[in-house]
């Protein structure tokens, strides 16, 4: 065994990368959710997002242009969820796994010809003198683009939903969508576009995925990423910076086990592969028994049909 | 002539030429465990299946499935492939032996190739490929092209097939640098492009300049293109788009010309169920291009080394080899025999960690 | 302007009605994809949704296989509905099958090659015992700690694949099989195996346990008090409350159920048409037995005929694919698209559509 050969500011490094794509998705899903919405469609949007991001890359040679067309992709795909839940006022949980089942299907259909393609590759950010600090540098400062603008997004998020009215008004569609129709809040509006955000995230993440982090086109590359993603927002319990916390989590404990693996430990393997879903659970139990206050944060009308019956 | 045998003759006669119209075309089906666009495994049977359509043009009609799962759901589709009148099926992943046994006994007309594995009836045959002879010539360049001595090793699941490869990579890497050091992660996955890439950069971060990889996706190319000064070499498929480097070399999984092979003896009904286990020499497994990464003499001993396990004068497990335990396996001289390596299921001496279990 | 007015009963005739629009819809939708593709569309329908039921050459085997194919997901959804309609959420079926598979066909490789007819009774205790206590997991932790069900389910079904790997390769690996990852095949294991029961019918233990859980469920939730608690506990959890209801007892019993039931599941499938226990032996029963469910309006009639709907067209787009080279990937997308009517048009049975302005009350 061979400890000394796992470097942890390297391995902070990667984790950070590792946990991007559910971050992005994680935090674009906690809005979709705050507002009342429980969308599972996650991993059939990321990979929707993940396929137009990589076409149009590959298409303009531009990976910004890859990730703008990623987010649209994404949204799209979202409103299609949209507007059955919101509009024709079907089955969240039902909708929401069609959705994954069609993202599936709709983005092999279209990256059919793009198997095998290397896409144009992402500049990491240069940040002159902060990347050069020793170990920070390397740890925190050393990314490209993407990674900063999700943990700005993390904080955008938590600021939108804490300080400003519209997260106020967002909150309180969520919370009670009667009471806030009562008060003239247009309840469905503000949903389509709690939801086009988060299809937005997703896709996103599924094209750090497609164009950053593996990078290549293939079918089913997301593998359960968007699953994560939905399980990171319930383990935040609805607030913003546990979201990144759990992501980070995940994605560390994940890339931990492969190096506890290359370094030699001997623990069985599967036991290794289990451990950032039992670890997961673990977190969630521990903050759970901590009672009620996970339970205070969930929206109230967290995926009940609206009808403004008047 | 009584009425009966009348229409006996004429039922035969309309039997006869409802074979001589299936005759004009041969159906091959194939059977595909993951989607075509996989880039890799599946991929590559496709070529094969796309290559036996340009070959026969329209004397051979080609159907195929893809990502179909092991078990319950790959007997239904061989029964359904054969019953749409299928004349040669090709069902291309270990896990449908038993499936693809238990249809053949219904259809004792149909042909079956099953890749991998070891069942085999009158009307089924088997195919597999000695990608360990590649995985030689992949442990050899490995092991002159390594700095840190030390090789990262990405496997899928701990099977015969997968340890094979490692210990045919380590033992051609230590013959020509006795310092190397292999350090293995399994990913308990064939397919998981993400989990591929993390596994990458952590066996780069932990000093390996040099990556195997028994996965299929490009990841672990990326992840050593972004890292610099790594070396990786393309699994299944080419992976050319990373060549010169990162990627200085491949193995190519290249079913055409058994596919081509097995067509033309259903054509012309020489058909026999056969147990086909080819490499370097039969053009089963491909070396692709090694670039000008690698040092012109490494490229040359390489060269050689393919030539000699192509013509058969060099058979890559050869003695003296010891097991992990340090007990002897192979006396000097001595060759594995191809029962022991279908079902390798230990470390040869060196190799450091255990096989899962 | 188009307004929805609710009907205060869902409309008989709609409910029958909406189904058959929304199969439409999807062969107008579906048809132009396929066509888009470059295939016949009318084919390309007539493959899904007519061939596996009448074509000559391969209906007397699509049929059964049907049964064979709505068994599981059927079984499944039953168990996930009773839940579902008291607000308890399992979305990890899909691990509780692994586990009902590894338990029941573990009992049998044990005693291998123990040659009794009280095997196989064995193993259907172990699958459903299997399933039950990979769902107690979430049960108990939602009850001690108030942990999410929905997400710890859903977790252990990665878990659930791990262990399922380590079987295949280890403890339950055939020792017989040369090395190669996989059980012994319990087909080939006459005690242990789950046969067709009658020639040609596609009828095995696993599709008679399912017709036995669909008029189960009918008689608990009509006829019995716990049924009604059920509706209640979903309805208004206060109000469930005030009547009595014991919460934690009704989890307990709601997702012990679902991951009893997708245990047995595992467990028919394993010994029957899948026929042993290995790395890939999952293939989304689990997951998709939630939109079974759904779609079948949580009601157990509707979960029958919903099954044999989504096992049509798994069956039918196999067909569709190998007879018209229709990648696998539009069949997923035409699937995709089916649930999104289906879903959609329910809006049909509950709501009045008026046209015109909003009347002044």
């Amino acid at each position: 065994m061979d400890f000394g050969a796992i470097n942890p500011v390297v391995l902070f490094a990667s984790l950070m990368v590792a946990s991007t794509p559910i971050l992005l998705a994680a935090i674009g899903e906690l809005v979709v959710e705050k507002s009342g919405v429980l969308n599972l469609g996650v991993e059939g949007m990321m990979i929707t997002g993940a396929i137009c991001g990589f076409a149009i890359a590959v298409e303009t040679g531009s990976p910004t242009l890859g990730f703008i067309a990623a987010m649209a992709g994404g949204a799209a795909l979202s409103l299609v969820f949209g507007f059955l839940t919101q509009v024709l006022m079907s089955n969240q949980v039902a909708t929401g796994l069609a959705l994954t089942l069609f993202g599936l299907g709709f983005s092999a259909l279209i990256g059919q010809g793009y198997v095998g393609t290397k896409p144009p590759a992402t500049d990491r950010l240069n940040l002159g003198v902060l990347s050069d600090i020793p170990i920070l540098g390397r740890m925190l400062f050393s990314h490209d683009l993407i990674v900063y603008l999700s943990l700005a997004l993390v904080a955008t998020v938590w600021a939108f939903l804490r300080f400003t009215r519209a997260g106020l008004i967002l909150r309180a569609v969520g919370e009670n969508h009667d009471a806030a129709h009562a008060l003239g809040y247009k309840v469905v509006r503000i949903r389509l576009a709690a939801i086009a955000f988060g299809g937005a995230c997703a896709g996103l993440g599924g094209a750090y995925l497609s164009l950053v982090r593996v990078p290549q086109w293939t079918e089913g590359m997301t593998s359960g990423a968007g699953w994560i993603a939905l399980a990171i927002v319930v383990f935040a319990s609805w607030r913003a910076g546990r979201v990144l916390l759990g992501a980070y989590l995940f994605g560390g404990v994940a890339v931990l086990q492969l190096n506890l693996q290359a370094a030699g430990l001997a623990v069985p393997v599967e036991l290794l592969s289990a451990s950032p879903y039992l670890v997961t659970i673990l977190v969630l139990v521990i903050m759970s028994a901590d009672r009620g206050r996970a339970a205070l944060n969930a929206p109230a009308s967290l995926g009940r049909v609206f009808h403004a019956s008047t | 002539m009584n009425r009966r045998t009348l229409l006996a003759s004429a039922a035969l006669a309309l039997g006869l030429a409802g074979t001589a119209l299936a005759q004009d075309k041969t159906k091959v089906g194939f059977v595909f465990v993951g989607p075509i666009g996989d880039g890799g495994w599946t991929y590559e049977h496709n070529q094969g299946r796309l290559a036996v359509e340009e070959h026969f043009g329209d004397a051979v009609e080609t159907v195929y499935q893809e990502s179909v799962p092991e078990g319950a759901d790959a007997e239904r589709v061989l029964t359904q492939m054969a019953l749409s009148g299928a004349d040669l099926i090709f069902t291309t992943s270990f896990g449908y032996m038993d499936p693809t046994i238990n249809v053949a006994q219904k259809f004792p007309n149909v042909k079956f190739e099953h890749a991998t594995g070891y069942k085999r009836a009158d009307n089924v045959g088997t195919y597999s490929a000695r990608f360990y002879e590649g995985r030689a010539v992949q442990g050899l360049i490995a092991g002159h092209m390594t700095e840190s001595n030390i090789i990262g090793y990405i496997a899928s699941y701990p099977i015969p097939e997968v340890i094979r490869g490692i210990n045919s990579a380590y033992i051609h890497a230590r013959k020509v640098n006795p310092d190397v050091q292999f350090k293995v992660i399994w990913a308990y996955t064939w397919f998981d492009p993400a989990k591929e890439a993390d596994a990458a950069t952590a066996l780069i971060e932990q000093g390996a300049d040099v990556i195997l990889q028994h996965t299929d996706s490009t990841a672990p190319q990326a992840a050593a293109e972004k890292a610099g000064n790594v070396y990786t070499f393309g699994q299944a498929s080419d992976m050319a788009e990373y060549a010169p480097k990162p990627r200085i070399s491949s193995i190519i999984d290249n079913w055409t010309p058994y596919y081509i092979d097995r067509v033309q003896a259903v054509i012309d009904g020489a058909w026999t169920s056969d147990d086909t286990w080819d490499g370097i020499g039969a053009g089963m497994v491909k070396i692709g291009e090694i670039t000008d990464a690698v040092p012109a003499e490494v490229k040359a001993e390489a060269e050689a080394l393919i030539e000699a396990i192509g013509s058969g004068a060099y058979h890559p497990f050869t003695g003296p080899l010891n097991k992990q335990d340090g007990s002897v396996w192979l006396a000097e001289g001595e060759t594995a025999d191809d029962g022991t390596l279908l079902g390798m299921n230990f470390y040869v001496e060196g190799l450091t960690g255990e096989i899962p279990q | 302007m188009i307004r929805l007015e609710k009907r205060p009963q869902p409309s008989r005739a709609w409910t029958v009605a909406a189904p058959l629009l929304a199969v439409a819809l999807t062969m107008v939708a579906g048809g132009l994809m396929f066509a888009l593709l470059g295939k016949n569309p009318v084919d390309a329908i007539r493959t899904i949704f007519w061939d596996p039921l009448f074509n000559q050459q391969f209906a007397s085997y699509s049929r059964p296989q049907l049964l064979v194919k709505a068994g599981p997901l059927i079984l499944i959804a039953i168990g996930l509905s009773l839940g579902f309609r008291a607000g308890i959420w399992n979305i990890g079926a899909e691990g509780q099958y692994i586990m009902g598979a590894l338990a029941g066909a573990g009992v049998a490789l044990a005693l291998y090659p123990l040659d009794t007819w009280i095997l196989f009774p064995l193993m259907v205790l172990a699958g459903a015992l299997g399933g039950w206590a990979w769902a107690m997991i979430p049960a108990l932790l939602k009850t001690r700690f108030r942990t999410n069900e929905i997400l710890v389910s859903l977790l252990l079904v990665y878990v659930a694949q791990q262990v399922l790997a380590s079987m295949s390769l280890g403890l339950m690996r055939n020792p017989e099989g040369g090395g190669f990852p996989g059980s012994r095949n319990l087909q080939q294991y006459p005690a242990a195996a789950n046969p067709e029961l009658f020639e040609g019918t596609g009828m095995h233990w696993g599709v008679v346990a399912a017709f036995i859980a669909v008029i189960a469920a009918y008689v608990l939730l009509n006829r019995h008090m716990l049924g009604f608690q059920i509706r209640l506990t979903g309805q208004s959890p206060r109000a469930a409350r005030f009547a009595g209801v014991d919460t934690n007892a009704l989890v307990l019993f709601c997702l012990g159920t679902s991951g009893a039931l997708a245990g047995l599941a595992g467990l028919f499938e394993v010994s029957g048409p899948a026929g042993q226990v290995n790395i890939d032996f999952n293939v989304g029963y689990g997951f998709t037995a939630i939109i079974v469910a759904f779609l079948g309006r949580l009601h157990p009639v509707g979960i029958l005929l919903a099954g044999l709907l989504m096992a049509l067209t798994y069956i039918g787009g196999e067909l569709a694919q190998f007879m018209l080279g229709i990648p696998a990937a539009a069949i997923q997308a035409f699937q995709g698209m089916l649930l999104f009517f289906l879903l959609g048009v329910d809006v049909l049975s509950n709501y009045n559509i008026r046209l015109g302005r909003r009347e002044i009350a």
